[in-house]
């Protein structure tokens, strides 16, 4: 089963243009976001993006751009107060000191 | 597997390898010589390299389910470095992994049979997909550490192979830039390994999904459940004195047992709220229509406060039934929003605007419900 959560609010851009048709981006992407169409990438899943940033990170010629972070009330929440929580182990968030790359 | 579990491997102290660590944190890990999942030692040209086990024991498992509570979770950590499983050797495969004890355990278990080097980074005792995301797990760290264990002495080839749920941290042509290793994204699971191997490091589509079954989402519950522990303390505390107070205004008796008891059978309905919360909403997830997080548990936070009013407190005024309604729910809601940062399908912006939503509902209601039950007890 494919858990979805809300509709047409992700960061997610990729410019055609740019993209060097590698796969790289269907590879790394856990939510199957991307499918590799011949030679160029293509968001089939846009709305299934829960915006990991894995896509663009590994997009070597910068065709992909995503405000990467992770989706945690808790964390947004500690971050609306200033606090620093160590968090993270296992269920627990991160906090969002590197949201932006 | 949740946003965070995934994982890898290890280092040690004393020799070359050592790089990252030192003394300062020889200290701070420990030895890993002394703990049960070193099973010997492989020379190499870079220097003497643990053996790690390929079985869990007691220990490991016992560590385990503490961590899921919660406990010494921030310092289940293993040594970062170079480990071997089997008798590995320069053309043996290297995996990259995590030091998070939790991570690392879930590596090895999968490896029996296998000869291989495991690559353990300084993740700060977080999980793959975490540390990832906070760029620890990152290009960084695994160029430094290729340096620090002196693997290109080691091995013959240049691949790295890493969890996927890494990728959100490292770039795998920097990697390659920098220290000349290519790197390949295995499989999202570790249990999935032996077989990306065997294929010659190729993944099926279904390796490269992240699953979020009911295990999977439970197993990240107790954590949810010890984190309620002081504000559960509290809520009582606050019950008992205004049962307290109602007595002393109405001046009844006051005996501790009758006390105690009214005190606990008030707290049920709430107990269950937050059971609602941590428990039932990730348990049953996939099957509560809607799709925010705090809707799920509003509904059903209603659903629970319509049975309690209805069935174990039919005779409950306006007020109380106004809190049962108002507070319930929000307790529920705001619980189940909380889960957002355990699954592995929510994304930053999505969360953001529930929580635009959600939160000013949550705090008007948590608020007008609060005042509804003391004033229950008074009026």
């Amino acid at each position: 089963m494919k858990f979805r959560y809300l509709n047409n609010v992700v960061t997610l851009k990729l410019d055609q243009d740019k993209c060097s048709g590698c796969g790289l981006c269907v590879e790394v992407c856990p939510q199957a976001v991307y499918t590799l169409n011949g030679k160029v990438s293509l968001i089939t899943d846009r709305d299934a993006c829960l915006e990991c940033g894995a896509c663009a990170q590994n997009c070597a010629p910068g065709a992909i751009t995503v405000r990467p972070g992770v989706g945690c009330a808790f964390a947004i929440l500690m971050d609306m107060f200033n606090i620093k929580s160590q968090c993270c182990g296992d269920a627990c968030s991160c906090s969002l000191d590197n949201v932006q790359d | 597997m949740s946003k965070k579990e995934f994982n890898l491997p290890m280092v040690e102290d004393h020799q070359p390898v050592s790089c990252c660590a030192g003394e300062e944190s020889a200290h701070k890990y420990g030895q890993a010589s002394e703990a049960g999942w070193v099973v010997g030692q492989i020379e190499t040209v870079a220097g003497p390299v643990h053996r790690i086990a390929t079985t869990l024991g007691g220990r490991d498992r016992l560590g385990s389910i503490k961590t899921r509570w919660g406990l010494g979770r921030m310092s289940y950590t293993i040594p970062p470095g170079l480990y071997g499983v089997g008798n590995p050797d320069h053309s043996s495969p290297v995996l990259v992994s995590a030091n998070y004890k939790l991570s690392f355990d879930s590596l090895r278990r999968e490896l029996s049979g296998l000869d291989l080097w495991v690559l353990v980074l300084d993740t700060k005792g977080v999980n793959v997909w975490c540390a990832a995301g906070k760029r620890t797990f990152g290009t960084e760290e695994v160029v430094r550490m290729v340096k620090a264990t002196r693997l290109p002495e080691l091995v013959s080839h240049r691949l790295l192979i890493l969890p996927q749920l890494s990728a959100p941290g490292v770039s795998a042509f920097k990697v390659r830039n920098r220290c000349g290793f290519k790197v390949i994204f295995g499989p999202v699971r570790a249990a999935d390994l032996p077989a990306f191997l065997k294929a010659g490091n190729r993944a099926e589509p279904a390796m490269r999904r992240t699953h979020f079954g009911l295990l999977d989402r439970l197993v990240l519950t107790p954590v949810e459940l010890s984190a309620l522990a002081k504000p559960l303390a509290v809520f009582t505390l606050f019950l008992f004195l205004l049962n307290l107070f109602s007595l002393l205004v109405s001046g009844g008796p006051v005996s501790p047992a009758p006390l105690i008891g009214q005190t606990l059978s008030d707290l049920f309905p709430f107990l269950v709220a937050m059971l609602i919360g941590a428990v039932f909403v990730p348990a049953l997830l996939p099957y509560i229509p809607g799709r925010a997080f705090s809707w799920k548990g509003l509904l059903l936070g209603l659903i629970w406060a319509a049975t309690y009013r209805g069935l174990f407190d039919p005779a409950a005024g306006w007020l109380q039934t106004a809190s049962y309604f108002l507070l319930i729910p929000a307790i529920a809601a705001f619980l189940g929003m909380n889960f957002t940062g355990s699954s592995t399908y929510t994304s930053l912006s999505g969360v953001v605007k529930e929580m635009k939503f959600a939160l000013p509902l949550i705090i008007t209601a948590a608020a007008l419900g609060l005042i509804a039950l003391v004033a229950a007890y008074f009026v």
